[in-house]
């Protein structure tokens, strides 16, 4: 009985997510049009004072990517788990846990990439300096794995339950803190001049310990959700 | 030596365990009033007026006590999970379960206290220090473990599904503690240090530890209380039950 190669099984899990998604592109269009929605906003309820705005804008623009990810976080699992094709993955020779790191990546691919490579764009809104704009993207790059990581887990726990939408944002926005704490503050660094090598260590850092446990932690999860 | 681990494991049954928590309680609710009375007794009397906090430091007996069963909750909480997980014991999942709403219940007296506390001494109801919002942060978890657990119909899976949320909260717990402490010492202007503790008279810590034991003894009895009501709503259809004489009659 020889399943597929690990690498080989990986690739086609991302692959199929990819493809289903271009199939139905609104999905992703619509969390990164609330994303921009979102971070537009800001100005019009603060004031359009560039200083203040300057101040603002790493908060602004991460608390808006934590919102817009896990809004998204409703169609890793579900669709699967309607038609069936999760209980399938559940099944076969590959381990659970590589399908489902392969559907986190699709996610970020979908979600977070997006997100981190619009922002500039928006930091531009508030006037931030090219060099805290590079921060920006490289916070988000670095910052947006581990959202979707963790957010699997609350996908998974919340995986057919009543009000799952609203649920999953309550487990999981608690756990979002650290990611926002130095994703908002490697930027904020930068721009006070203090140097955001040492916030990026630590998202990073929060990056490997979610990439290990966080998987693991899911398909504990999904197994309790398919029994 | 055998017959000792099967004794511990024959509690593990909920019908076994059922009547030792009944019996149990009222011994734990006759610790709760000695040292509470004994707490409040040196909290209120004995222990002197606070040279520069006034008569409003007395707060402080319900404040630590109450904040540190809400961490310790937790701990006992993701515990119970992970033995519930790790031995499939549904009274594990039970546990967990009724010791939560304490566990909230704590959390949010520690904030409200705090707050009422932080009015005459910082003159401000509420800061962005370090241990506020850990406290905040973990009133959110535990909020998010009730509704978790209520939002599945099916207890079992309920139980599971709360235990991984609950291992995966105590992973993150001092992430969490160390991010908003670091981001607090960040942003200096606010914060008001409580770093530096001032000497407290003897006194006042055994005010403080008797109620902290209070605070504790209280957890256990109403825990036990809740966990006796949950395994009379999850095996109503067990024969044992209808034969109680509580549900007889």
């Amino acid at each position: 009985m020889d399943g597929p190669s690990l690498p080989a099984a990986l690739g086609a899990v991302i692959r199929r997510d990819l493809l289903l998604a271009m199939r139905r592109k609104s999905d992703v269009l619509t969390t990164l049009f609330f994303f921009i929605i979102v971070v537009s906003l800001f100005p019009l309820g603060v004031g359009p004072e560039m200083a203040m705005l300057r101040q603002i804008a790493p908060g602004v623009l991460w608390v808006a990517a934590l919102l817009a990810t896990m809004l998204s976080l409703n169609r890793l699992f579900a669709a699967d788990h309607a038609d069936g094709t999760l209980e399938q993955m559940a099944l076969s020779a590959v381990p659970l846990g590589v399908l489902v790191t392969g559907k986190v990546i699709a996610h970020w691919l979908l979600s977070g990439l997006p997100l981190a490579l619009l922002a500039p764009v928006l930091g531009l809104q508030f006037d931030l300096a090219a060099g805290s704009l590079a921060v920006l993207v490289v916070s988000l790059l670095i910052g947006t794995p581990v959202l979707s990581l963790i957010g699997a887990v609350g996908a998974a726990l919340t995986l057919g339950v009543r009000g799952g939408g609203v649920l999953v944002s309550l487990l999981v926005l608690p756990l979002y803190v650290p990611v926002l704490i130095f994703g908002a503050g490697a930027v904020e660094a930068d721009l006070t001049g203090l140097g955001a090598t040492a916030h990026l260590s630590l998202l990073a850092a929060f990056l490997a310990l979610a990439a290990f446990f966080g998987p693991w932690a899911t398909t504990v999860a999904l197994r309790i959700a398919l029994e | 030596m055998n017959n000792r681990i099967i004794n511990w494991f024959k509690f593990a049954s909920p019908q076994t365990f059922y009547p030792l928590a009944g019996k149990m309680i009222p011994w734990f609710w006759a610790l709760t009033a000695l040292f509470g009375i004994a707490g409040l007794y040196i909290g209120f009397f004995v222990a002197p007026t606070d040279a520069q906090q006034g008569e409003g430091y007395r707060i402080i007996f319900i404040h630590v006590p109450a904040s540190w069963m809400s961490m310790f909750i937790y701990l006992v909480m993701a515990f119970w999970a992970a033995l519930g997980l790790g031995f499939n014991t549904r009274l594990s999942g039970m546990m967990a379960s009724a010791l939560a709403p304490t566990g909230a219940l704590m959390a949010f007296l520690s904030l409200w206290t705090g707050a009422l506390w932080g009015k005459p001494m910082w003159g401000t109801w509420w800061v962005w220090d370090a241990r506020l919002t850990s406290e905040l942060i973990l009133f959110f978890l535990y909020i998010g473990f009730i509704a978790l657990q209520s939002a599945i119909d099916d207890p079992r899976r309920a139980d599971k599904a709360g235990a991984v949320l609950a291992l995966v909260g105590v992973v993150n717990i001092p992430i969490i503690y160390f991010s908003v402490k670091w981001w607090n010492t960040l942003h200096q202007g606010a914060s008001v240090s409580l770093t530096r503790s001032p000497s407290m008279a003897q006194t006042m810590l055994w005010g403080m530890l008797l109620m902290a034991l209070a605070f504790w003894m209280y957890s256990i009895a109403v825990s036990l209380a809740r966990v006796r009501a949950i395994i009379l709503e999850r095996e109503r259809h067990a024969g044992w039950v209808a034969d109680l004489e509580e549900v007889r009659s």
